[in-house]
């Protein structure tokens, strides 16, 4: 970059706003000859995950938006990837489908409003839910894409049928690279029936390992469970409005059709009795704590403390908070059967090698420290540090797709 | 053999002797095969139209001598291809006449099954039934289960992204592996994912599943495992045209059920497997679906009498609920059966594989007709119906002069026409070597230019499975140039940097 570019220039047009794919073509492939580096972003919402970029300026996709096919019976939706993903939620809503991954939603917990985010930003960041457990993340309902690579080129992946093994999927590729490889413009998901009713057993006053065990042994029981998390003492009182008091809670989520769920609910439940006090959550109720859990609303908290996602081996999750609520003040709770566990540092700092070094101790997995202010971010290694041959591979991927480095730099590194 | 491969390297097949000797030193005793007659089980795959000796075949039982064996190749540029139980219907583990072939068969341990995370962990050359039979003691077993599950490996699955009759609801190989171990053609041990969701950084976990033995050696695979559904039951439906048929699929699915299978057969298909298991089909209807549904029982009888209420309404002629797990085995036995009952009507039969959106099968199936007749052979039809994946078996005598290649043109436009409408070339077969030129009709230069630079990524140099999946190998060097466009821009406005 020349050092013309790096002095503030009120003329520069700081948001560059696509409303074409061949539009994002242009706006690249001028970004490579002059090598100017980009923001990639949607609307912004979740600016707050990853690494401060830096770039003079955003191509914001918010103007690339709408839904471009939406077949119910073919459980097929496409859409600009700027299209707010509460609109997409909407419309599959009202023909009974929804997006089977859960898409969270970080921007309460990053102090934003609710439901700011786009498709193309749930798919960058390669979001889940509660339901991950059982039916795969964004990575595994995306079907088809097309993006401009930073060589400024348009190209397709894969399609609009879910079974399909045509190539590369560089779909998937795409899915979870934070913006870094291509700007995405459309994009192909797999939408399902939504279930017709779900319930709720909570558990209450259990350890956290004894969660552990009642988890596994409802994940191993054939009630086909789409929800297991566990909510320590207090924490508990920080969802559904202070509604499950603050005893700590044990949620397991059955849904399906109703005299399925009813079966399976009555099923597992005699076989829980045996473990706690058992409490049952209906429907509109099992869905506004499962969205509580989803957003990882304990922590929306109007602070900027530190807080770490860490996905790890489901049985192991609690043994690495018991590992560091004994070296850091953390107040932690979990999700995906123990395997997502949700870490605030209680005092400010990211502890980003502490944790690191404790994930490894208890077999691998690893953190990303989704929420900490723009400084702590910048100096801290928000994503886990690979071993060399990986990060090489990772590296050479990026510099085939990007050589000039002009998508959202640093973002991942 | 219509399809090209690479010119072997006249330098390679000159220093075989060597070649053969530098791998005994990292494989002892019988793990190198350099016999003719020894290497000739290894000349095919399941694409039996295509064959070729290997250089030399390699059996491996170590990581550190596949990474070693993978070292020396890169070193002395010379081609690999990987391979599994060799069960591939589109070629991927053809050998080429200038590569070593690497089997895998010897990593065939499970190395731990691990019931609280609900995962397997497993060498590549354990078969995918082998999986199921691990766990199955415990109530588990893995889903994706390809027809050949008894013979492929779960190396060769996570290579090819398997599917099977049950993918709609329990997904494909990529929806059920948690992490794999691979090494790369430079000989580096790599480990993506684990017992954890979600792989770190870039999902190069999504890249190498599908990718055909291009980017990588698998060594290890982690799969998820599901608790086995408490009841199965299958509904055999007949209807008089395949549309109506198509119909009640798709009524099935707006009413919010994901059966465990469905397929459907066309008539062709009916006939002969009911004349060779007895499934007690019914033989006069133009199209039949079996419907499976399995979960709790209450789930099962509470659905089976939806999809009952459906096919009525959808102009089934036929509707039997399997009332015993031997007659829901039976309502199988003849789909299950369903390429061998073609082998006793056909000498030879070309199974294609293409995937379309369901909507569009009355179209598809009625270009087939008109295509069976233009290349006068007939066509058979196996559909997995709930996910669009289609598997037309074309029936042709290979002693008859030019058959063969017309079996395979037909094929082609079978498969140009699954693109037309939307769908896709390969639905879990795999490009290979069968696909390979075909890709133009999916793709641009753009787009496969794209995938071509995740093999630079991996291997720069072409060496692992070469001829596959691309019809045209641009060398890493020419797709590293950057094309800048300099046509016209948009936002004229904005200053020029």
């Amino acid at each position: 970059m020349s050092a013309t570019h790096r002095m503030p220039n009120e003329a520069l047009t700081r948001i560059i706003e696509p409303q074409s794919e061949d539009d994002i073509r242009d706006i690249l492939a001028a970004a490579v000859s002059a090598e100017e580096p980009l923001a990639i972003e949607g609307t912004g919402s979740k600016r707050g995950l990853g690494r401060p970029v830096q770039a003079a300026r955003t191509l914001s996709l918010r103007k690339m938006s709408g839904v471009t096919l939406y077949e119910p019976e073919e459980l097929v939706l496409s859409a600009r990837a700027g299209t707010p993903i509460a609109e997409i939620e909407a419309l599959v809503a009202a023909s009974r489908q929804r997006l089977e991954f859960e898409p969270m939603d970080y921007g309460p917990l990053h102090g934003l409003e609710a439901g700011q985010g786009t498709l193309g930003g749930v798919i960058a960041c390669n979001l889940s839910g509660p339901r991950r457990l059982k039916q795969g993340a964004a990575r595994d309902h995306i079907l088809g894409v097309r993006a401009v690579s930073g060589r400024g080129e348009i190209f397709k992946s894969g399609g609009r049928v879910v079974k399909n093994v045509t190539g590369y999927d560089l779909s998937k590729g795409l899915t979870g690279s934070y913006g870094t490889l291509a700007v995405m413009s459309e994009i192909t998901i797999k939408v399902l029936p939504k279930c017709e009713t779900e319930t709720t057993l909570v558990l209450r006053g259990l350890s956290d390992a004894e969660a552990a065990g009642a988890m596994a042994a409802s994940m191993g029981s054939s009630a086909e469970v789409s929800g297991a998390a566990h909510l320590p003492a207090y924490v508990a009182s920080r969802v559904v409005d202070g509604e499950l008091g603050e005893a700590a809670a044990t949620l397991i989520r059955i849904d399906g059709f109703g005299p399925s769920v009813e079966a399976r609910a009555a099923h597992l439940g005699k076989a829980l009795e045996k473990v706690g006090k058992l409490e049952r959550l209906e429907r509109d109720a099992s869905e506004r704590l499962w969205r509580d859990v989803r957003d990882a609303k304990p922590f929306v908290d109007g602070t900027e403390k530190p807080v770490w996602r860490l996905s790890v081996a489901p049985a192991k999750g609690h043994e690495i908070v018991m590992s560091l609520r004994m070296q850091a003040a953390i107040d932690a709770f979990y999700d995906w059967q123990g395997g997502l566990v949700w870490l605030r540092m209680e005092n400010g700092e990211p502890e980003a090698d502490l944790l690191r070094e404790t994930i490894a101790r208890f077999g691998g997995g690893h953190g990303t420290l989704v929420r900490a202010p723009e400084t702590a971010r910048a100096v801290s290694a928000v994503f886990q540090p690979q071993p060399a041959p990986l990060a090489a591979l990772s590296r050479r991927l990026k510099e085939q797709f990007d050589p000039k480095g002009v998508l959202n730099p640093g973002r991942m590194g | 053999m219509s399809v090209m491969m690479p010119k072997p390297s006249e330098a390679i097949l000159a220093r075989r002797r060597a070649i053969v000797e530098a791998l005994r030193a990292i494989v002892p005793g019988e793990g190198v095969v350099d016999a003719a007659n020894e290497m000739a089980v290894f000349e095919s795959d399941g694409l039996t139209a295509y064959r070729q000796l290997p250089l030399v075949v390699v059996l491996p039982e170590t990581v550190g001598q596949v990474s070693a064996v993978l070292k020396y190749c890169h070193r002395e540029e010379i081609p690999v291809v990987p391979r599994g139980s060799g069960t591939s219907l589109s070629g991927g583990a053809l050998p080429l006449e200038d590569g070593v072939l690497l089997v895998l068969s010897k990593f065939n341990r499970v190395l731990e099954i691990d019931i609280d995370n609900r995962c397997a962990v497993v060498q590549p050359g354990v078969t995918n039934l082998g999986i199921t039979h691990a766990v199955a003691d415990r109530g588990f077993y893995y889903a994706p289960d390809p027809s050949s599950q008894i013979a492929c490996s779960i190396g060769g699955n996570v290579a090819e992204n398997s599917g099977g009759v049950h993918c709609l609801k329990y997904g494909l190989t990529a929806n059920n592996v948690l992490g794999i171990e691979f090494v790369t053609i430079e000989g580096e041990v790599v480990r993506l994912g684990g017992k954890h969701l979600d792989a770190e950084g870039y999902d190069l976990l999504g890249l190498m599943t599908g990718s055909e033995g291009l980017l990588g050696v698998v060594t290890e695979v982690t799969v998820r495992i599901l608790q086995r559904p408490e009841t199965a039951r299958a509904v055999l439906i007949g209807f008089p045209t395949s549309e109506e048929a198509g119909e009640c699929v798709a009524a099935i699915i707006a009413k919010g059920i994901i059966p465990g299978g469905m397929e459907m057969m066309d008539r062709p298909a009916i006939r002969a497997a009911e004349d060779f298991v007895h499934a007690g089909y019914p033989t006069d209807v133009e199209a039949l679906l079996i419907v499976e549904l399995d979960g709790p029982a209450a789930e099962v009888d509470h659905l089976l009498a939806e999809v009952e209420a459906i096919s009525n309404t959808n102009g089934a002629v036929t509707c039997r609920v399997s009332q015993s797990e031997e007659e829901r085995a039976a309502f199988w036995a003849g789909r299950k059966a369903a390429f061998p009952a073609v082998g006793r009507i056909s000498p030879d039969y070309y199974c294609m594989d293409g995937t379309i959106p369901r909507k569009e099968l009355p179209k598809v199936l009625a270009g087939m007709k008109a295509m069976s007749e233009k290349y006068g052979l007939r066509v058979a039809n196996v559909f997995h119906a709930g996910d669009g994946n289609l598997h037309p078996l074309i029936l042709y005598d290979a002693n008859n002069e030019g058959e063969l290649h017309r079996a395979e043109e037909f094929g082609n436009d079978i498969l140009r026409l699954c693109v037309e409408v939307g769908g896709v070339l390969t639905g879990e077969h795999g490009v290979g070597v069968e696909k390979r030129d075909l890709m133009p009709e999916m793709f641009g230069d753009d787009d496969m230019k794209h995938q071509q630079r995740v093999k630079c990524a991996f291997d720069d140099k072409h060496l692992l499975n070469p001829g596959k999946v691309f019809p045209e190998l641009h060398r890493c060097a020419e797709l590293g140039r950057m094309h800048v466009h300099k046509g016209q821009v948009a936002f004229p406005d904005l200053p020029r940097f």
